[in-house]
């Protein structure tokens, strides 16, 4: 950043609260579906601000000279901007400032764990509730949605360069999007039949609707990217056949982190126990949950006993999944306590209106056969916490003699995923980590081989979409940088 | 979408298809299958891939009406498109010079078997085929087959077409005949492939099996195709769909493979009451992607 001289005039603000009284208006509550009817059905949790909601929440930003909000985004939305234009009535100037950073405003406004940045860094929250920064944003990404019409959107000038992405998830779409506006030609392959990657398979429609992710894909396509389905990179076309025989300048890989990871306990092949993937594949991708009007089916959870294993947010999407399912008793199984789960704060309270248990403190042994290979029950170990681990949350240590038993129909893992080697297996030179995750910089997304970058959970491990967009957006910089540059490496 | 360019009866309700795809035709190796979906509400199945053309850009696939899937695919025709169809998935065949191998197909399974037939005939080995068939009208291939391997051996379950008898009497024939066999493939019904292991597993010859367990992704992403192998969990369609038959627990394989057997039959039931109406609306839904395509481009 390069700082001027001179002092930029001082502008007067819209905002027509004066600053001392901003604290005192509460942080406006969006509304949502009430409990008991959200857990019976798909439909979106969160309704959404209306203009007089989202103008009264805005009206509340204490416009700091160094915003940390902005520090704080992995990619960096100038939020203080985007804030004063909602103030000052310019939704749809609002969105364009936010999509100078950041090209799916829909999806973070609504994913993103806003406590872990903007709205973590806010200073209003040192006092009061922060600024609902991701409200602000989501509200802003439907309002564009609605009113502007993509048909004609401003495109830069062709540098005559191709560049590959290889996975249609947050990292991907992020590099594609901010890659087509330099003027490069952009092509997305995905491996599945619909764009998005996991916030496609991973995230249930009841906290990110399938329209929002097409629309804002349409959106990307109005920009001039190409995608193309039904490719596997490694497998239908290596990354060599894309640089030497099919004329890409360079490649970004965001395949993400997609094996899901097992327990190795007894028990984890019976009928009944789901990866996390798996089962929420079958619900968001492939729609079981509207059986028989789509083909893909799902095991009955009526009235059943329903365990979800892990504490993250993939964690309760599944079980919120489960209880939206018919389940009887649906209750996350968690080896620590609640203050190390990873889930986002606002999916925690959501599960909990609907009725979600969760047992904390305890963790699966084995499961048990119903004497015909389904599930029929598990028994679990009690832990208490112990010392710190590398990821800093206190360790989870077993009690000896405290094996209980308890009844399921359905055991859903979800304890984390690793990297998916088929990129890495089919790409000579790429080097990777010990745990086979893609060797990339930091700061510029490069890898060991020429053109070729990296981003996201396949670099990182399984990490948030805005943290895949962060990388995303770097890599894409350092993209243009390689390919208008002198092209060294 | 990928446009059919031949579809063919080969015997009553097994259909052989030629599909445009060009970048899979380029990449297939024997052993490789694809995952296709028909319509937007389809499921993802998957089916082995019988041959590739690279040149000419298309895949052969062979299809036996099962589900409700299978049996709207085999009511497509020639002209008609499938939504999507993505591979080559899987490891290939290992394809080595191994001496005598003996390559055994029951039902459909012959298609699938044929590919890495003509690999390891090509390879150089001695080839022997087993093709088995639970009638005259389903034996399938059988010309293919007789061309590329040294010896064919045929039998029909109701002994309406050359021996009455199954594929594993023939193989115990072999056997007892003294015939050195280095490797046994064996592609078929689960059943059939677990007798061949068990008769191969006393005499301890190699045998290689392709698993069919269902599938959603293919690439290792949702482990719903988990095998156990030796006791451990692996995946069919990243690890195999080809395994060492001695290490395999088909127990565990049909157990998991009746998972969703009643809303299977629900399916099936839907599709055979409005079986004309689905077609229709799968080819509305080809015209529609076909204009949505032509616009894109």
């Amino acid at each position: 950043m390069t700082q001027s001289t001179e002092q930029p005039p001082k502008q007067k603000s819209l905002n027509p609260v004066p600053l001392k009284e901003r604290m005192k208006v509460p942080r406006q509550h969006m509304l949502e579906q009430e409990p008991l009817l959200r857990a019976a059905n798909f439909t979106e949790v969160n309704l959404g601000y209306s203009e007089e909601l989202a103008r009264r929440e805005a009206q509340r930003c204490l416009e700091c000279a160094k915003p940390v909000c902005t520090t704080d985004c992995p990619v960096g939305v100038k939020v203080k901007e985007f804030v004063q234009l909602i103030v000052a009535g310019d939704y749809l100037g609002a969105a364009a400032k936010i999509r100078e950073d950041n090209v799916l405003p829909a999806i973070t406004g609504r994913v993103c764990p806003q406590e872990d940045h903007c709205e973590g860094g806010c200073l209003m929250g040192k006092k009061v509730e922060p600024l609902g920064i991701g409200y602000l944003e989501r509200f802003v990404a439907d309002y564009e949605q609605r009113h502007l019409d993509i048909s004609n959107l401003p495109k830069a000038p062709t540098t005559g360069k191709k560049v590959a992405i290889v996975g249609s998830g947050p990292s991907g779409l992020t590099a594609a999007g901010d890659l087509v506006q330099k003027g490069h030609q952009v092509h997305v392959f995905e491996a599945l039949h619909e764009i998005g990657g996991v916030l496609v398979y991973g995230i249930p429609e009841f906290r990110l609707p399938k329209a929002i992710i097409r629309q804002q894909v349409d959106y990307m396509r109005a920009m001039g990217v190409e995608f193309e389905t039904d490719v596997v990179v490694g497998r239908t076309v290596t990354i060599d056949e894309l640089m030497n025989e099919e004329g890409y300048d360079a490649v970004f890989i965001g395949t993400g982190a997609g094996l899901p990871q097992f327990m190795g306990i007894p028990g984890e092949h019976l009928n009944g126990v789901y990866s996390a993937n798996e089962f929420l594949t079958r619900i968001n991708l492939m729609h079981a949950y509207e059986f028989p009007k789509y083909d893909e089916p799902m095991v009955d959870f009526r009235g059943k006993n329903v365990a979800v294993i892990g504490g993250g947010n993939t964690a309760l999407d599944a079980i919120r999944s489960a209880l939206r399912l018919g389940a009887g008793h649906a209750f996350i199984l968690y080896r620590r306590s609640e203050a190390e789960m990873p889930a986002r704060i606002e999916e925690v309270k959501h599960a909990k209106q609907e009725g979600i248990e969760f047992q904390v403190l305890a963790a699966p042994l084995e499961f048990l056969d119903d004497g015909k290979g389904w599930l029929a029950g598990a028994r679990c170990q009690k832990m208490a916490l112990g010392e710190p681990d590398a990821s800093g949350r206190r360790r989870p240590v077993p009690i000896e003699g405290s094996e209980y038993e308890i009844p399921l129909a359905v055991a859903v893992i979800a304890i984390g995923t690793s990297a998916n080697p088929i990129v890495q297996s089919t790409t000579p030179g790429l080097n990777t980590n010990k745990r086979n995750y893609i060797d990339a910089d930091p700061l510029t997304q490069r890898t060991s081989r020429k053109g070729v970058f990296a981003g996201g959970d396949i670099v990182t491990g399984s990490a948030t979409v805005i943290l895949a967009m962060g990388a995303g957006r770097r890599a894409a910089k350092s993209i243009n940088e390689y390919l208008t540059g002198s092209g060294t490496w | 979408m990928f446009k059919i360019l031949e579809a063919e009866f080969l015997a009553p309700g097994i259909k052989r298809f030629v599909i445009e795809a060009p970048r899979i035709a380029r990449k297939q190796k024997p052993g490789q299958f694809v995952i296709l979906r028909l319509y937007e509400e389809g499921e993802r199945i998957p089916i082995t891939i019988e041959h590739s053309d690279p040149e000419r850009g298309t895949i052969g696939i062979v299809v036996q009406s099962a589900g409700k899937t299978t049996n709207l695919l085999n009511s497509l025709k020639t002209g008609d498109s499938i939504l999507d169809v993505v591979g080559p998935l899987g490891k290939p065949s290992h394809i080595d010079k191994f001496g005598t191998v003996v390559v055994m197909g029951g039902g459909v399974g012959t298609a699938m078997a044929y590919p890495t037939a003509v690999a390891l005939k090509r390879a150089g080995n001695r080839v022997i085929s087993i093709v088995g068939a639970r009638t005259k009208e389903l034996v399938i291939l059988e010309r293919e087959l007789r061309e590329t391997s040294d010896a064919l051996m045929l039998t029909t379950d109701d002994g309406t077409y050359a021996d009455k008898g199954f594929v594993t009497d023939k193989l115990r024939q072999l056997i007892e005949n003294g015939t050195r066999i280095d490797l046994v493939l064996a592609i078929g019904p689960i059943p059939m492939m677990r007798a061949v292991a068990e008769m191969t597993r006393k005499e301890r010859i190699r045998t290689i099996v392709s698993l069919n367990p269902i599938m959603i992704d293919g690439t290792g992403m949702c482990g719903g195709c988990r095998v156990l192998i030796d006791g451990k969990s692996e995946f069919a369609c990243v690890d195999g769909p080809e395994f060492d038959a001695h290490r395999v627990d088909f127990s565990v394989l049909v157990q998991r493979n009746s998972m969703y057997r009643t809303a299977e039959q629900k399916s099936m039931e839907d599709f055979q009451r409005e079986t004309k109406s689905q077609i229709e609306s799968v080819r509305a839904q080809q015209t529609a992607a076909c204009a949505l395509q032509g616009e894109l481009r």
